[in-house]
């Protein structure tokens, strides 16, 4: 359960940005996340209500764009999707994926604001 | 009157604060001429063996390793690491199941890196949660045992397409427990194409020179 760390980091720099900005209500947090970032959206979302509790981003909602795994595909010369994270080769032509370019993402991408 | 909320665009890395520790680190271990190699692998598969063997045969050589040993709640593994001679620092975790950067430099506390060559980091027996963190190495190995099975790369693609280099370990019982090399090396590929494989025993050292060897090219 590393998303308990997670959702801390979520909470600090939300805070962060939250007093760059003053006086402003958080009503969401927008993330970005990669499957190749090794967090489980599901306990993600458990461990931000046990991390926000008796904050002052308690009724923050989270809205999770899920990254697909982008490669540049060596044979094709091209930015493509990968067949799954067990076979990490080119959708069109199977070349094995080795450099991945999209899928690690665990970003804070916006923050919807009521002043 | 409703209130539309305004939407601002922003981008943080959300592990902002461990990724700066870690480069950081990075930093100071560079500077002070330290390779820095991590260990992530399930509970059981034969890191802290593996480890103290390492150990072991560097100081053999001549060279100054040391180790920093990961735990939930127990300092057995250093206490095992220990006999090797090297320094070893253990972290006990408790209810956390992986090692951040900020644990790293606690643990470093007074040793001189100066007055090493290699720093070793094994981290808590788990093929999950590790993954996310950056601890400032410049290698990390996944460590898997032939009495795991062969699919293991498969259920843990993340892990596995996370690190730089596989080991399988306890390979004097591979054929007692059948363990399949094809599959095995077939689904590691799979997951992270191009992955360097070692095969090693560190009860019957088979294995072992070449690894110490490959580490040793990385600090003259």
């Amino acid at each position: 359960m590393h998303e308990l760390s997670i959702a801390l980091g979520i909470l600090e720099v939300t805070e962060e940005e939250v007093e760059r900005r003053g006086g402003v209500h958080v009503e969401a947090i927008h993330l970005r996340l990669g499957p190749l970032s090794g967090v489980v959206k599901e306990a993600l979302v458990s461990a931000w209500q046990l991390a926000s509790e008796q904050t002052e981003f308690e009724s923050s909602r989270l809205v999770i764009e899920d990254v697909p795994i982008a490669i540049f595909c060596s044979t094709c010369q091209a930015e493509r999707p990968v067949q799954s994270m067990q076979r990490m080769s080119c959708v069109e032509c199977d070349t094995p994926a080795t450099d991945v370019v999209r899928g690690r993402e665990l970003l804070v991408c916006a923050l919807e604001l009521a002043e | 009157m409703t209130v539309t909320p305004r939407i601002v665009e922003v981008r943080h890395n959300i592990l902002k604060r461990n990724d700066e520790l870690a480069r950081e680190l990075r930093q100071r271990f560079q500077a002070a001429g330290v390779y820095v190699v991590s260990l992530v692998s399930s509970p059981g598969s034969g890191k802290t063996a593996f480890l103290e063997k390492t150990l072991t045969l560097l100081k053999e050589r001549g060279r100054r390793p040391a180790a920093l040993v990961g735990d939930l709640a127990t300092d057995n593994d250093s206490v095992r690491l220990a006999r090797s001679k090297a320094p070893v620092k253990q972290i006990i975790t408790g209810t956390v199941c992986h090692l951040e950067a900020a644990m790293i430099e606690k643990a470093l506390g007074e040793w001189d890196l100066e007055e090493l060559d290699f720093l070793f980091i094994e981290n808590v027996g788990n093929l999950v949660c590790p993954s996310s963190f950056d601890l400032g190495e410049n290698l990390r190995l996944v460590l898997l045992s032939v009495t795991e099975g062969e699919d293991k790369p498969l259920k843990y693609p993340t892990i596995f397409n996370s690190a730089d280099l596989a080991v399988v370990t306890k390979i004097d019982l591979a054929e007692a427990v059948e363990f399949d090399w094809n599959a095995a090396a077939i689904n590691i590929q799979a997951v992270r194409p191009g992955m360097t494989v070692l095969r090693v025993s560190a009860k019957t050292g088979h294995g072992m020179g070449a690894w110490i060897d490959s580490l040793s090219s990385q600090r003259k």
